[in-house]
C-alpha cells in the first residue's frame, strides 16, 4: 500500500493482520515497488499456530521489539511501517508529530505521547481541516513544504470514545484490549484525506500540545522549538547536514506556541483562535 | 519477473551487469532492492545503477540511498580524522582497513559502499599506548563483561570495541587481520612495512598496499566467520582485483599462508561478478558451488534462507577459529551465560 510518497509491502505468515490492512486501507493505491518490507512472522513453527505470537521484522530491525499476540497482529503491521519509517526514512525529515492542513497551510502539533497530538489531529479533521498524519510528519529538505503520511490514526485508551463521539461517521478498526498502551482502536482516514495525500502544503503553525492543564498558551523560543524537534525527529542525524538546513529553515519560518488544555473543546477552542490569528 | 531467480544472484547479476536490471518488472526491483539492503549493497547498487533507465519508484529509492551512503561517508572520514588527530602525537604507523580505507583512498570498492565501524590496523606493541590514547580521548568499552574482555585480549586479532561517547561510533583496534586463534598467522609486520600513507602529511592515515587489501578481505570472508555479508565482501575483491590486477597476489598471499583463501575469493568474485582473473585460476573446486549457495542466501523479502548451509558455515567458522578443547570450554561457558 502507498501512505503519502512512501509504499509498503506487508508480508505475514497469517491471514488474519493483511486481511485487516486490506479492509481498512482498501482506498489507498497500491505501489508497484515498495520503498519498505515488513514481515510478521512466528518465531518458532509452532507460535503459528500455538497461541500465536507476532514476530516483526523488515529492511530495519530493532532488536529488543518484543513480539505481539495475533489478536494484535493489526498493531503489529503498524509498528512495523513506523519501525521502517523511523529508521529508514532518508528522503524527507522526520517529526514525530500530527499534521492538518487547511487552505493549503500546516498546523503541526508535536509532543510526548499523551499530550494529544492523534487526537486533536482526529477532532480537527472531524471539523473539516484535512487530516495529514497523526505519528509522523514530512519535512521535504528540497522545498521545505509538508508532506501527509496519512495511515491509520492511532487512538488510545480514553481519546477512543472521545473521537468515536465527535465523528460517528468515522470508520474505526477492531477495538484491541490490553495492548503494551492499553486500549488501542484506529481510525480510518477520510477520503480527504486519502484523496489529497499527495498535496503538500505550507507549514504555517506548529503547536507543542499539553493535555491535563488549565487552558493556557505561550511562545516558545526557536531555541527551544529547535532542540525539542532535535528530539522528535527520528532521523535528524542520520540526514546531517539536510537535516540540519530543513530543520532551521522550518524553525525560523513557522510561529511556535504551546497550549495546555484540560478537555478537547478547550484546546479546539485555542487552536482556532490562534489559526485565526496567523 | 524478468529472470527466474530471486535470490543472491539477482543482485550480483545487476551489480556485474547494470544494463540487465532493464528486463525487471516492479516485482523484481522490489526483490533486487530488498536483497541489496539486507546484504547493504544498496549504496553500491545506487552507484552502480547511476546511468540506467529506471521506474520512478526505483530511481527514487535508490537516490535515497544514494543520499544517505554520502553522509555515511562524510561521518566515517570525520571518525578517522578524529582518531588520526588523537594518535598523531604518538608518532606510530596507523593503517585504516576495509571500507574506510577504500573511502579515504578513493577507490573503486569504496564506490556506494557502507561503512559503519572505523578499522585501523596498529602495530601489536603499541596496543596498549593507542588504547590509553583513544580512552583519554572519549572512546569507552562497550564490553562489559570480563570473559569477553578476557577472551579478546588474549584470543583475537583485535581489542574490545570502543565506542566513542559523544559520537557514537565505534572503533576497532586491530594489531593484525586474523584471529590468533586460527591455524593461519599472516605476517602483521610486513602488513604494516608495505602500507602507503594517504597524503605527504608525517601524521598521515595508511592504508595497506592493494595486494595486502586482497588478502585481508580473503582472510575475513573465508578464514573468520560464517560468510554473514559475504557478498559485500566479495564485491570488495572484485573492486580491488579489477582496480589493481593480481600481479605478484600469489606470492604474497603465500607469505601470508592465505593463497587458498585469496583463490577461493578470485575464483568465487569471478563466478559472481565476472571479475577478470588468470585463466589458470579458474579451476574447478568441490567446494565453491556450497560457498556459492551460502554467498546468495537471500530471498526477495530481504530474509536469510537455506538455515541448514547457513548453519554448517557458522559452525565451520568456529572450527576455524578454535581448536577444539578450547570451542568447548568456550561454548560451555557461552551457555551457561545465556542461561543465567
Amino acid at each position: 500500500m502507498r501512505i503519502g510518497p512512501v509504499g509498503f509491502r506487508i508480508g505475514s505468515d497469517w491471514r488474519a493482520p493483511v486481511a485487516a490492512l486490506e479492509s481498512l486501507y482498501a482506498a489507498y493505491p497500491k505501489p508497484a515497488i515498495s520503498d519498505f518490507t515488513v514481515r510478521l512472522f512466528a518465531a518458532r513453527p509452532w507460535r503459528r499456530f500455538l497461541r500465536p505470537s507476532v514476530t516483526i521484522e523488515g529492511d530495519f530491525v530493532l532488536p529488543e521489539a518484543a513480539p505481539l499476540p495475533l489478536a494484535q497482529g493489526l498493531l503489529a503491521a503498524e509498528m512495523g511501517m513506523n519501525l521502517q519509517m523511523a529508521l529508514g526514512q532518508r528522503h524527507y525529515l522526520l517529526l514525530h508529530a500530527s499534521a492538518v492542513e487547511r487552505d493549503g497551510r500546516a498546523l503541526l502539533m508535536t509532543g510526548l505521547s499523551g499530550a494529544g497530538k492523534s487526537t486533536l489531529a482526529a477532532l480537527l479533521a472531524a471539523r473539516g481541516w484535512r487530516l495529514m498524519g497523526d505519528e509522523f510528519v514530512l519535512v521535504d529538505p528540497e522545498t521545505g513544504l509538508i508532506h501527509a503520511f496519512p495511515r491509520l490514526v492511532s487512538l488510545k485508551n480514553q481519546a477512543i470514545g472521545v473521537v468515536e463521539a465527535a465523528w460517528p461517521e468515522a470508520r474505526f478498526g477492531p477495538l484491541m484490549g490490553g495492548t503494551p498502551k492499553g486500549d488501542i482502536r484506529h481510525m480510518v482516514p477520510d477520503a480527504a484525506a486519502v484523496d489529497a495525500m499527495h498535496v503538500p502544503a505550507l507549514p504555517a503553525l506548529l503547536l507543542f500540545p499539553g493535555y491535563g492543564f488549565a487552558a493556557e498558551n505561550r511562545a516558545v523560543p526557536q531555541s527551544e522549538v529547535f532542540v525539542r524537534l532535535t528530539q522528535a525527529s527520528t532521523n535528524y542525524v542520520a540526514l546531517g547536514e539536510r537535516g540540519f538546513d530543513a530543520l532551521t529553515r522550518l524553525v525560523k519560518a513557522v510561529p511556535a506556541r504551546a497550549i495546555d488544555y484540560p478537555d478537547t473543546d478547550s484546546a479546539i477552542a485555542q487552536v482556532e483562535a490562534l489559526w485565526a490569528a496567523l | 519477473m524478468g529472470g527466474a531467480v530471486s535470490d543472491g544472484r539477482l543482485l550480483a547479476r545487476a551489480l556485474r551487469d547494470p544494463a540487465s536490471v532493464r528486463t525487471l518488472d516492479a516485482a523484481g526491483w522490489t526483490d533486487l532492492i530488498q536483497i541489496a539492503r539486507a546484504e547493504q549493497l544498496i549504496g553500491t547498487l545506487a552507484a552502480r545503477l547511476a546511468d540506467q533507465s529506471r521506474p520512478a519508484d526505483a530511481a527514487r529509492i535508490l537516490a535515497d540511498a544514494a543520499a544517505s551512503i554520502a553522509q555515511q561517508r562524510t561521518a566515517a572520514l570525520w571518525e578517522a580524522e578524529m582518531a588520526r588527530r588523537v594518535l598523531a602525537p604518538l608518532g606510530l604507523p596507523v593503517v585504516l582497513l576495509k571500507g574506510t580505507a577504500f573511502l579515504a583512498a578513493g577507490l573503486a570498492a569504496g564506490m556506494g559502499r557502507s561503512v559503519g565501524d572505523c578499522d585501523i590496523l596498529v602495530p601489536r606493541g603499541a596496543l596498549d599506548t593507542v588504547e590509553a590514547a583513544l580512552l583519554g580521548a572519549g572512546w569507552e568499552w562497550v564490553k562489559p563483561d570480563p570473559y569477553d574482555d578476557a577472551y579478546y585480549r588474549r584470543w583475537m586479532h583485535e581489542l574490545p570495541p570502543l565506542i566513542h561517547r559523544e559520537r557514537d561510533r565505534m572503533i576497532d583496534v586491530h594489531h593484525t587481520i586474523l584471529p590468533l586463534t586460527t591455524r593461519i598467522t599472516p605476517d602483521a609486520d610486513a602488513l604494516i612495512a608495505a602500507s602507503v600513507p594517504l597524503d605527504g602529511r608525517p601524521s598521515a592515515l595508511r592504508i595497506l598496499s592493494p595486494n595486502d587489501m586482497l588478502c585481508h578481505a580473503a582472510a575475513h570472508l573465508f578464514a573468520d566467520g560464517d560468510l554473514a555479508g559475504g557478498m559485500r565482501n566479495l564485491w570488495d575483491v572484485h573492486c580491488l582485483i579489477a582496480q589493481f590486477g593480481v600481479a605478484g597476489l600469489t606470492e604474497r598471499a603465500q607469505h601470508h599462508g592465505l593463497w587458498r583463501e585469496v583463490a577461493r575469493a578470485a575464483r568465487l568474485a569471478h563466478a559472481l561478478y565476472d571479475t577478470p582473473i588468470p585463466a589458470r585460476w579458474r579451476t574447478w573446486n568441490v567446494l565453491d558451488p556450497l560457498y556459492r549457495r551460502r554467498l546468495t542466501a537471500r530471498d526477495g523479502w530481504g530474509r536469510r534462507t537455506r538455515s541448514l548451509t547457513r548453519f554448517a558455515f557458522y559452525a565451520r567458522s568456529h572450527w576455524l577459529r578454535m581448536p577444539p578443547a578450547m570451542l568447548a570450554r568456550h561454548l560451555w561457558i557461552k551457555w551457561r551465560k545465556g542461561k543465567g
